[in-house]
């Protein structure tokens, strides 16, 4: 055990995270040069051409240093505020963690956020500044910084290029003497946490853990604490660049698990395996169920495939166990389903992998937060779809979730954040200056005011200069109300929201504006309107088409002009009729960005 | 009853906003007359002995042969096929073809419909077109074959050429109202994607004139053309006196009709097909014994799509009876409450059991037929 090192990697994105791994690896030669094809850890194709780790994975290698062998564990993390659990679960598998900062970019708000969680577990930081080769590179400035947040010495602070190879060598004696060795018994009860799971179409799921105590032996009847489920533990092993399959692993080790569990929701990440024989008398501490965020509806295009889409729902959810559904129906989109996501981003990649590996064309609705529409006795009701919304004569009021936000930008952008914020109902409850020149904003905000633009816009009025980190801190009553778009007098429901009052005049006006814009002219006027209730608070009309003739139907050719006119009439099939208005695709994506 | 239809792909010029299938190198004049001969006499079972009461010449520029060749044409037709006791006999015209001389030989021919390619009488918008004629031989070149006998014309018309041309086209009416032809074809120019005006078009050169605009002067021909006693029997065709283009009108009636030459179509009532539109690969194709064709069989949907399509346009109007008993397809009850919509809005109007464009619905024809349609 005193050979073994468990260490995380905690970075913002594009900082270099995964190219320095893929140096890791090999400089320990895990991965030959053939195998090496760049950032190996991240294998969905979405995430390599993202350049950001959607899920985590662990590998584990094997170094010499002064002619002992050590393995070395890396815990790989996501790198995005939508899975901050996950984030918090890999770090409580390790002992220890590499801060990488780019050498230009210097600390940003991620990367603190992920840094207090692993001090809060102890871990040991080594900070590595990343991108020394790079023009831009600032690595005094960026060390100072380093320094000041961390306390650490000068010499502690390793400066690195994953590019070049630069510095590698340097980390891996700094993990092996730095970090601390596990602790644990071997022989106590078994006591293992999962910290992720993949899913394998052949073999089911595989189950990712860190055993703390005790060890866990090929064939041995385990449970998992919180899902009560008891498996056979048909294969376990380590993570190699392939699965190595392990007759046992034994406290402060690595390892996988396949038992032939067939669904990504029966494993939950936090939870503790131990022996159905002989179990633990404590579960790890921290676990928490995930709940989604921000809920939107998902139809398919084409309402033909429906059933389509729901055996790709299902495939998908065998290995992302934080998407959940169920079936719902739409006047306007017909069969769908409503979704539950984690958060912005969550959301964008399920939309992807529908239409990268099932090949569905889909339209997502206005995403929407969790509201509570608290009755009179004090009860609640959830919320989480328009529809849903209950008359406002039956409820007392309605609270919706807010949020403690932690921006980090330069000192030039406060004034435009601070703007921002206010304007989607910030109020700010801190700023310090990490530097001269970095401050950090702590903001409370509602959830529903950053799930559509925020963070784009954050971006754009800080030059790309600002990281965004939050976290949900409880329910407060708001004044919401629902905004219904009719067209035609008809309700399109796929359309509607839920709005702050204060902002419905905005945003009808807006939609309708939008709308306007992106319904093609029809036989027909069309009428579109914004509604509370059976108040009309925006109006906007597409006029009728005028012209639609040509001239020529001649020659005897008439085979040209009937394939285009059937070829317009499929394009009209599959736009969505409502109130005898043909509504494309883009209308349903148009309230997603209102700018 | 059927037609056979002749095209000449020769053009002295390109016109620009011209597509249809032509070459304006004029070498392989005297090969192509033989092709048409060779084709006619392959074809003829293609109308399966139905007798011809319509013959129309098309192009390119089919004036652009000389009497002689266009005899030979028309001996050949008669050789292969039984042609009825008045056919219509149409060739299309440019003026500037249009001599005295050449009038009386046509017309000795027995050609006894011109078809003639005015188009406007603006002459910088002739140059614009790229027209080989000028507003005098069009004039000139008409009132001549009045002289000779002709008791059929027809004045081709385009218009919507460019925006600031609103008193331009009352212009083009007033002229052609003075002369008196019995039949006008009124074309919206429509900028096509293989022609000069359509690289234009691309390049941000020109523009379409705009929709409001273009629907207003849509609206004038037909309103001028009225008053003066024509008839708008289809989209874009006007005659007095019921002097309907037979041979058109066959084409929108679903009457069968043979083309022959490069690029022309036929139609045998379950199938269409049409010949290839490349001169060089059409000579040698015909001159192996091959007729170089494309073919298309008709499915029950297609036909009554054709129907509607084709008769929407027309004054005759969309036969729901005949969708119904001879293809089974109830237009009205597929579409219940987008027809209900179109009644309503004044788009379309029922005359025993046809189904009709009122003037309103005439400049939607083709949203109105898409929505239609069966697919």
């Amino acid at each position: 055990m005193k050979n073994i090192r468990n260490f995380c990697i905690i970075a913002h994105i594009d900082h270099g995270k995964s190219t320095l791994a893929d140096r890791l690896l090999e400089f320990t030669h895990t991965v030959t040069d053939r195998e090496m094809q760049n950032q190996l850890l991240d294998d969905m194709d979405l995430e390599r051409e993202r350049g950001i780790t959607i899920k985590s994975h662990a590998i584990q290698m094997n170094y010499e240093y002064e002619n002992q062998e050590y393995i070395l564990n890396l815990i790989d993390t996501p790198g995005h505020v939508d899975f901050s659990y996950e984030v918090s679960r890999s770090i409580a598998a390790c002992e220890g963690a590499l801060l990488i900062v780019d050498a230009s970019q210097g600390i940003e708000a991620q990367t603190i956020s992920n840094l207090y969680l692993a001090l809060e577990h102890d871990l040991e930081i080594i900070p590595v500044i990343n991108k020394i080769d790079l023009p831009g590179a600032e690595p005094e400035v960026v060390k100072d910084q380093v320094m000041d947040l961390l306390g650490c010495a000068d010499e502690d602070v390793i400066y690195a290029s994953g590019k070049e190879g630069i510095g590698i060598t340097e980390i891996l004696e700094a993990i092996i003497t730095r970090i601390e060795s596990p602790e644990g018994n071997p022989d106590s009860p078994l006591q293992a946490m999962i910290f992720d799971s993949e899913f394998n179409s052949y073999r089911g799921v595989e189950v990712i853990f860190r055993v703390f105590n005790g060890t866990l032996r090929k064939g041995d009847k385990v449970k998992f604490v919180n899902t009560g489920k008891v498996y056979n533990a048909e294969e376990i092993g380590v993570l190699k660049l392939q699965n190595t399959p392990k007759e046992s692993i034994s406290a402060g080790n690595v390892g996988y698990l396949i038992s032939g569990i067939k669904e990504a929701s029966e494993v939950k990440v936090g939870d503790t395996i131990t022996h159905q024989a002989k179990p633990c008398q404590n579960a790890i501490k921290g676990f928490e169920d995930v709940k989604p965020m921000v809920f939107a509806g998902i139809y398919p295009v084409d309402t033909s495939e429906f059933e389509e889409l729901r055996a790709s729902m299902e495939k998908l959810q065998l290995n992302d166990a934080s998407l959940v559904w169920e079936p719902e129906t739409s006047a306007a989109l017909g069969f769908g389903f409503r979704c539950g996501f984690l958060g912005m981003l969550h959301m964008e990649i399920v939309q992807e992998r529908l239409e990268r590996e099932f090949d569905m064309t889909v339209i997502t609705t206005v995403p929407s937060v969790e509201f509570r529409a608290v009755k009179t006795d004090g009860t609640y009701q959830e919320v989480n779809a328009p529809s849903e919304m209950p008359e406002p004569n039956t409820i007392s009021h309605i609270e919706e979730p807010f949020i403690k936000a932690q921006i980090i930008t330069k000192s030039e952008f406060i004034g435009p954040v601070i703007a921002l914020c206010m304007d989607k109902r910030g109020v700010i409850i801190n700023q310090t200056y990490l530097t001269s020149d970095r401050v950090e904003l702590i903001f409370e905000l509602p959830l529903s005011e950053i799930v559509f633009d925020f963070f784009d816009k954050l971006k754009t009025i800080s030059r790309g200069y600002a990281s965004l980190d939050y976290e949900l801190i409880g329910y407060r009553q708001s004044s919401m109300v629902k905004l219904d778009i009719m067209l035609n007098g008809e309700k399109v429901d796929a359309l509607s929201a839920i709005v702050h009052r204060d902002k419905a005049y905005d945003w009808g006006k807006r939609l309708c504006e939008k709308l306007r814009s992106l319904l093609p002219r029809q036989m027909f006027e069309i009428a579109i309107q914004a509604a509370i209730g059976t108040k009309v608070i925006a109006r906007e009309s597409v006029k009728a088409l005028r012209k639609n003739v040509l001239a020529k139907c001649y020659g005897g050719d008439i085979t040209r002009k009937r394939k285009l006119l059937e070829k317009q009439k499929k394009g009209k099939k599959r736009m969505r009729n409502v109130g005898n208005v043909e509504i494309p695709q883009e209308a349903f994506m148009a309230v997603l960005k209102l700018d | 009853m059927a037609g056979i239809y002749i095209h000449i792909p020769f053009c002295k010029q390109a016109c620009y906003y011209c597509d249809f299938h032509f070459s304006t190198l004029p070498g392989q004049r005297e090969a192509m007359v033989t092709a048409i001969l060779s084709e006619l006499e392959m074809q003829k079972g293609y109308l399966q002995n139905e007798t011809i009461n319509t013959i129309y010449f098309g192009g390119g520029t089919p004036s652009i042969l000389t009497s002689g060749e266009l005899g030979n044409i028309l001996e050949g037709i008669n050789k292969n096929f039984s042609i009825a006791k008045n056919p219509e006999i149409t060739l299309e015209a440019n003026p500037d073809d249009l001599s005295l001389k050449k009038l009386q030989e046509l017309f000795q021919l027995g050609i006894n419909r011109l078809s003639i390619g005015v188009q406007t009488f603006h002459p910088e918008l002739l140059k614009y077109l790229n027209r080989a004629h000028d507003e005098h031989e069009a004039i000139h070149c008409i009132l001549m074959a009045r002289k000779v006998g002709f008791e059929k014309i027809n004045i081709d018309l385009i218009y919507n050429i460019k925006s600031d041309q609103h008193q331009s086209l009352r212009y083009d009416l007033t002229k052609i109202m003075e002369l008196k032809p019995e039949h006008i074809s009124a074309y919206s120019l429509t900028i096509e994607p293989n022609t000069v005006f359509g690289n234009w078009k691309k390049k941000g050169k020109i523009k379409e004139v705009k929709d409001e605009y273009a629907a207003r002067q849509f609206e004038l021909v037909a309103e001028v053309l009225e008053e003066n006693g024509y008839e708008q029997y289809e989209i874009s065709n006007f005659a007095q006196d019921q002097k309907y283009s037979q041979h058109n009108s066959n084409y929108w009636k679903q009457v069968k009709y043979l083309g022959v030459g490069p690029s022309a179509h036929s139609f045998d009532g379950l199938s269409r097909q049409y010949n290839v539109a490349n001169n060089a690969q059409y000579l040698k194709s015909i001159s192996s014994g091959n007729i170089p064709a494309t073919k298309e069989i008709l499915d029950r949907k297609t036909l009554v799509n054709e129907h509607i399509m084709l008769g929407l346009r027309t004054m005759w109007g969309c036969d729901l009876e005949l969708l119904k008993t001879k293809y089974e397809f109830d237009l009205i009850h597929q579409n219940e409450n987008l027809v209900d919509g179109m009644f309503n809005k004044g788009l379309i109007k029922l005359e025993k059991d046809r189904l009709l464009l009122t003037k309103k619905g005439k400049l939607l024809a083709d949203e109105i037929t898409a929505e239609l349609l069966w697919v």
